[in-house]
Order: structure tokens, then C-alpha cells, then sequence
């Protein structure tokens, strides 16, 4: 077993759950030994540094000095969500680049008896621990029921492959890593020229139209290229894509069905792991029709969550079919 | 006809005013203007000015203007920008910093994004961990009642699949949190 240090963020516990769920399922075939930092805080995601610098890198000083304080042999902590990834990672090299930021953190820290020394940790995204720690061998040595016949479009959005200041990344624009996962697994993996381009953040709740629009390239170009499914690595863009999709679709009078699962949740799959202990199900666009298809029967979850579905009216008076047109394929 | 005359050292001292107020090194005075980032920018179709222009208008000294414009709040902190930037310029991050410093300045004008920014920061602090359902309901109310119906089957789905908690989770060292935000707070005032 590896052992590390895990953040796991505010998502986790509630809109990710799915993740959550997923990637405990698959930590004991993987052997990865996870211990959670103890009454760790929110990072503050992209909406405190928006209002004041110190205490934003203060928020998120108190989880990297709560981190060394319990780091029992471990160096490295790590975090699934790829805006708390992002957070850590930037405060430690901030810190480290610019020591008048750190003293400010430290002295704000000292005010509730704790200390960071930046440089300290080691702060990487799970996926990347998953590829370059585990390896693509013992992911594949564990893979009992291939996903043979899933087209898959991989997805990572921005805040793991970027800035990537620490050079974690095969490339920050065009990284790999998610592809060659999937492909271990018996997936067939589509080349998604939109792999890293935004899902919107928090678009979606000031600017909606501005989301929408980016929401409706990924979920079109998912569409154009025949993906049963959308592979994500980040609790924001799944919840942008699935949750708003939508409230997207009627924005743009489209009738898009994309699904957007977690890697945890296919890696779990493919382990033979019960769909049941991988959060299925919890996705609003539901992705069993596509499971079913390769012979897995996955939960469909509670009822309600299911987007809207406007009928076509087709003797209405004419309308711009700009965004039909641009489907076929 | 009269020339509007910017002494030099008032316009050097917004460009460090921002570059002082951004977390890392920003290294913003090294812009050389090639529109890299604009270029880049999944949004910047609906932005006042692109981060070039933006960051032309620091230099110059066009404090009001820059702090006025949509373009911090329409960044979608993608760091498609800053990975491309020739210079290096920690683009994103001098957008946050923007945002804070229009805030204060209370310079821009529509209250939306500032104030999810502010009910999300709220949270936090009284809570140390984010609390999605609150926010949500609040935000919606104030700024967008007229969404509400359109998204009534998403927060439904949310709170069906128990991807949303009614209630919000508190931490245990809330008053350790509390202190330290405080004198940060402090620090930062200073």
C-alpha cells in the first residue's frame, strides 16, 4: 500500500459524491492508503481570492500547515478535486515564490497555533498518482471485465493541467493521462480536441449565458464525435455539464444527452467492482442507457433528476435549425 | 485643444499597486502586448476589453477605467492565457486581484458576481466548508428569480440524489479558522 495524505474537498461530500464513493471503492485494489487530513477546511475555491488575498491564502495555509502537522512519513498530499488541487499547489509555490506571502500566512497562522513551511509538501492531483505512482501496469493486472465497446470522450478541464507549475503534466494544453487510463481499462478513446477547454466554472451561477455556451461546445463536440460518454476528473465540470445541461439544452433549444461520469467510477467498473458502490445513478443525464449497452446494469438512481426534454414542435413557424444541421454527422 | 497629462509616477503606481496585491510574482510590467492571451480566451467575446487591452490600461495609469471594466469577472480562470503568456504574466491571477480591488473601490457596477464571490466567502467563514445548498438558494433569489423555473428539475435532481446537504457541515476548529482570518484580515488591511 501507498500512503498519502488526502484532501478531499467540499464537493466530495455532497455534489461529487459519486467520486467520493468511486474512489474508495477502488483504493483497495489500487492499494492506495488514504488518510484524510483531519478537520480540514474549504480551499475557497476561485470565489475567495476574488475578494482579499491573505485570508484566501490564509483559508487554504490552514489545511497545508493541518497536512505537515499529520504527515506520519508522507509528504504528499492529495486531492481529486481539481480546483482544491489547483488552490493547495498554488499557495505552496506562491509561497515559495514570493516569501512576503508566506510570512503573511504564517503570521495569520500563528494566530491559531499552526505553521507552514512552504516547499514542505508535495501537492499532486489524484490522477496524476494514479498514473505516475501506480502505474498503468497494476491498473491493467486488475481489470477483470473490460469496458470493450464504450466510446469514451476524455475530459480534464483546466484547473488540473493548468498552470501546472510544478510540471506534473505531459502537457499542460494536451495532456495524455486521462486517455492512456481509459484506454487500459478497454475503452475505445476518442482523440477530444476540447480536453482541456473550460466547462464555464462558476459561470454557471453569474454569467449563465457565457456557461452555456461553453457547456454546449464540450457537450457538441462529445456529440459530433459519438461519445457514449463524457470522462471527467473534476467535481466542477461534471456538475457544470451534467447538472446544467438541461437548463443548457433549453437556453439554446437543443436536446443534447451526454452523460459525464468520474474515472474513479470506470476504473470501478472495470475492477467488476458493483455499480451499486460507484455512485451511479447520481448523474442527472443518466448514463445507464450507455452502460447497458455493454451489458452492465447500472442503478438509475432516484427519480426527478432527469433534464427536461422539450418535443420538437415541427409545424410551429420556422425557426433557425443552425444547431440541428450542425449535429448530423 | 487641452492634453490630459498623466504624470509618470502615478501611472507606476497603479501598475504596483495591482502587482503588489496579486499573490505570486506577477510579472505584469513584462506584457509586451502581442495578444497571446485575448487570442486564448474561451470568453473574451463578452468582455469590456481583452486582457491586453486591460493590462495597457494599468500601465497607463487608468485606474477607474480598468477597475470598471467586466473583463476580471467574465474570466473564466481557464490558464489557457497564462500557460501561453510569452512573458510569463501570471494573467489569472492579476484578474483576482482586480476583482478585489474593483470591490473595494466599489467601481464595478453590476452586483452579481461580486456577490456570489461575497455569500460564497460568508460560508466559509461561518462554516469553514462550503455549503452549496445556501448558497444556492440565496444567490437565486436575489439575482436570478426569474431562473428559478428552469432550474427547478436540476436542484430537485441535486437534492433527490443527495448531491446537495440541506444543512451545512461546520467544522470543529471554526474558532481556530476564525483567528486566523481575523489576522489576516488584519495583515491585509495594514
Amino acid at each position: 500500500m501507498t500512503h498519502y495524505l488526502f484532501y478531499p474537498g467540499c464537493s466530495m461530500e455532497s455534489s461529487a459524491k459519486a467520486y467520493y464513493d468511486s474512489l474508495m471503492a477502488v483504493c483497495k485494489p489500487l492499494g492506495l492508503d488514504l488518510q484524510e487530513i483531519n478537520d480540514w477546511n474549504c480551499c475557497g475555491a476561485t470565489e475567495y481570492v476574488s475578494i482579499s488575498l491573505t485570508p484566501a491564502y490564509a483559508l487554504i495555509g490552514r489545511n497545508l500547515a493541518l497536512a505537515e502537522q499529520q504527515a506520519n512519513g508522507s509528504r504528499t498530499v492529495v486531492a481529486p478535486c481539481s480546483a482544491c488541487y489547483l488552490n493547495l499547489a498554488k499557495a505552496d509555490y506562491y509561497m515559495r515564490e514570493r516569501p512576503v506571502l508566506g510570512e503573511k500566512v504564517n503570521t495569520a497562522l500563528a494566530a491559531g497555533g499552526l505553521h507552514y513551511d512552504p516547499g514542505s509538501l508535495v501537492i499532486r492531483h489524484l490522477l496524476d498518482v494514479i498514473i505516475n505512482d501506480i502505474g498503468l501496469d497494476k491498473v491493467k493486472e486488475k481489470v477483470t471485465r473490460p469496458l470493450t465497446g464504450l466510446r469514451l470522450a476524455p475530459y480534464l478541464g483546466c484547473m488540473a493541467p493548468r498552470p501546472d507549475y510544478d510540471h506534473r503534466w505531459s502537457n499542460p494544453e494536451y495532456p495524455t493521462e486521462l486517455d492512456r487510463l481509459l484506454k487500459v481499462l478497454g475503452a475505445e478513446v476518442i482523440d477530444f480536441p476540447l480536453k482541456t477547454h473550460c466547462c464555464g466554472g462558476h459561470m454557471t451561477q453569474i454569467a449563465p449565458s457565457t456557461a452555456f455556451e461553453l457547456i454546449r461546445r464540450l457537450v457538441h463536440a462529445a456529440d459530433q464525435y459519438h461519445a457514449d460518454l463524457m470522462v471527467t476528473l473534476c467535481p466542477m465540470c461534471q456538475m457544470n455539464v451534467d447538472a446544467f445541461q438541461g437548463e443548457m439544452n433549453n437556453h439554446f433549444h437543443t436536446d443534447y444527452h451526454m452523460p459525464i461520469l468520474f474515472f474513479t467510477q470506470l476504473i470501478g467498473l472495470a475492477f467488476g467492482i458493483d455499480p451499486k458502490e460507484l455512485g451511479f445513478g447520481k448523474e442527472l443525464v443518466s448514463a445507464g442507457p450507455a452502460l447497458a449497452r455493454i451489458g452492465v446494469e447500472a442503478p438509475a438512481g432516484e427519480k426527478g433528476g432527469e433534464p427536461p426534454r422539450k418535443p420538437k414542435k415541427t409545424d410551429g413557424l420556422p425557426m433557425p435549425r443552425m444547431m440541428e444541421e450542425e449535429r448530423l454527422p | 485643444m487641452t492634453t490630459q497629462t498623466v504624470s509618470p509616477p502615478d501611472t507606476i503606481r497603479f501598475l504596483e499597486e495591482v502587482s503588489a496585491a496579486t499573490a505570486g510574482v506577477s510579472r505584469l510590467e513584462m506584457c509586451i502586448q502581442c495578444g497571446t492571451c485575448g487570442g486564448s480566451c474561451p470568453s473574451s467575446s463578452d468582455m469590456d476589453h481583452t486582457p491586453r487591452m486591460l493590462f495597457a490600461m494599468i500601465r497607463a495609469g487608468m485606474r477607474e477605467e480598468a477597475l470598471r471594466s467586466n473583463t476580471p469577472w467574465i474570466c473564466v480562470s481557464c490558464y489557457h492565457c497564462t500557460v501561453r503568456c510569452p512573458q510569463g504574466v501570471h494573467i489569472a491571477d492579476v484578474m483576482y486581484t482586480l476583482k478585489g480591488m474593483a470591490i473595494r473601490a466599489k467601481l464595478y457596477q453590476d452586483s452579481t458576481a461580486p456577490d456570489f464571490s461575497k455569500t460564497f466567502v460568508d460560508m466559509v467563514e461561518e462554516y469553514g466548508r462550503s455549503y452549496e445548498f445556501g448558497l444556492a438558494t440565496r444567490h437565486y433569489l436575489k439575482h436570478f428569480p426569474l431562473r428559478l423555473p428552469s432550474m427547478t428539475p436540476m436542484g430537485l435532481g441535486m437534492l433527490s440524489k443527495k448531491r446537495m446537504d440541506i444543512s451545512p457541515r461546520r467544522i470543529e476548529g471554526i474558532e481556530q479558522l476564525t483567528a486566523i482570518l481575523s489576522r489576516a484580515k488584519e495583515l491585509e488591511a495594514a
